[in-house]
């Protein structure tokens, strides 16, 4: 019965957006603002990824948001978690010599890779919300591999909230500086080379650090359970 | 053929949302109805790129001077989808937490047997 009644709706929906859908072009430029961006983003951004300049320097404070909401993510899931948890640390055996020296050998390479995608998100597709996630990989590889390490708690709530604080800092001096918040206020430089976008490569480390912290304490809190 | 040529990715990204809603509303196992919530959530990431894409289109990055532009795709959604996907790997991590939790406190994770998840 309820199988019955399920289906029927999700006929109803697919006949509602068919509808919808058949008036919607595939692969014709649709936005105008789309086209602004494209255009002009170099000349006013200095960013030459024009996703990067969309997501940090146009969208910023609609990042702000995002962020806030990963940040929420992260928070619920430890107090979920660590609700009644109790404090026996378990036997764990210890993997292989061949596993452990291996993720002790990738582990930094990993690191250095994401610290690459996020410093280099003005350029190069990649950012900071993309290497924060390569950073939490890596420290994934480091729990499954070497189980009886651990991040240190500390460490991890200090990148966090520093990562969060220099993106608030950085928009509210854009505020102070004469304009509004997260104004881009620093000189932009010649496109193309690493120290050019005024505040957009430093946002997006910020945005790395916490992306990649807040994934670790996830997956932090989601192995001590098991 | 045409049609399918023009229409071939929102068939594909709504086919995706309907698979993940379709295991939403019928599966009793919570894990499953996680799985469901994660297809639903690729088939509106999918759905939000293939609005945004234009014929022979490149990345939106000018990686080299010169570049044209005109073939540029439309860079709202992606750095809308960007932000998305890392926010949906956070969400389903909470979502398996709940879960967690929910069969610590009853002991089953059949939706049926839960009392105050029926419906």
């Amino acid at each position: 019965m309820r199988r019955i009644i399920s289906i029927l709706l999700l006929v109803i929906v697919a006949f509602g957006i068919s509808l919808s859908l058949a008036k919607i072009p595939f692969g014709v430029p649709k936005t105008k603002v789309g086209k602004h961006y494209i255009n002009e983003g170099v000349k006013e951004t200095g960013a030459v990824n024009i996703v990067t300049s969309v997501v940090v320097s146009y969208r910023g404070f609609d990042t702000l948001g995002e962020v806030t909401v990963l940040f929420i993510a992260a928070i619920g899931l430890g107090v979920v978690l660590s609700a009644s948890r109790k404090k026996a640390m378990r036997e764990v055996t210890p993997a292989s010599l061949v596993l452990s020296t291996g993720c002790r050998v990738l582990f930094p390479l990993i690191l250095i890779f994401g610290t690459y995608i996020f410093i280099h998100g003005h350029l190069t597709p990649g950012g900071g919300f993309q290497g924060g996630a390569i950073i939490a990989s890596g420290f994934l590889l480091i729990y499954l591999g070497c189980r009886e390490r651990r991040i240190s708690r500390a460490a991890s709530n200090l990148a966090e909230s520093l990562g969060g604080l220099v993106f608030i800092i950085i928009g509210l001096l854009g505020l102070v500086s004469g304009g509004y918040f997260l104004l881009n206020f620093l000189p932009k430089g010649t496109a193309n080379t690493l120290f050019s976008a005024g505040i957009i490569p430093i946002i997006y480390i910020a945005i790395g650090f916490k992306v990649g912290s807040e994934l670790a304490s996830i997956i932090d809190n989601l192995i001590e359970e098991s | 053929m045409s049609f399918l040529d023009n229409y071939i990715y929102y068939i594909g990204a709504f086919g995706l949302i309907l698979i993940g809603l379709y295991i939403i509303l019928v599966k009793h196992n919570l894990i499953k109805v996680i799985v469901g919530l994660g297809i639903l959530d690729t088939g509106v990431n999918l759905f939000l790129i293939s609005v945004g894409y234009i014929t022979k289109g490149t990345a939106p990055i000018f990686s080299r001077p010169g570049i044209d532009s005109e073939h540029m795709v439309d860079p709202v959604p992606q750095a809308l989808v960007l932000t998305a996907i890392v926010i949906g790997v956070a969400v389903l991590a909470l979502a398996l937490s709940l879960a967690i939790r929910l069969y610590q406190h009853y002991g089953t994770l059949n939706l049926r047997k839960i009392r105050e998840q029926r419906w």
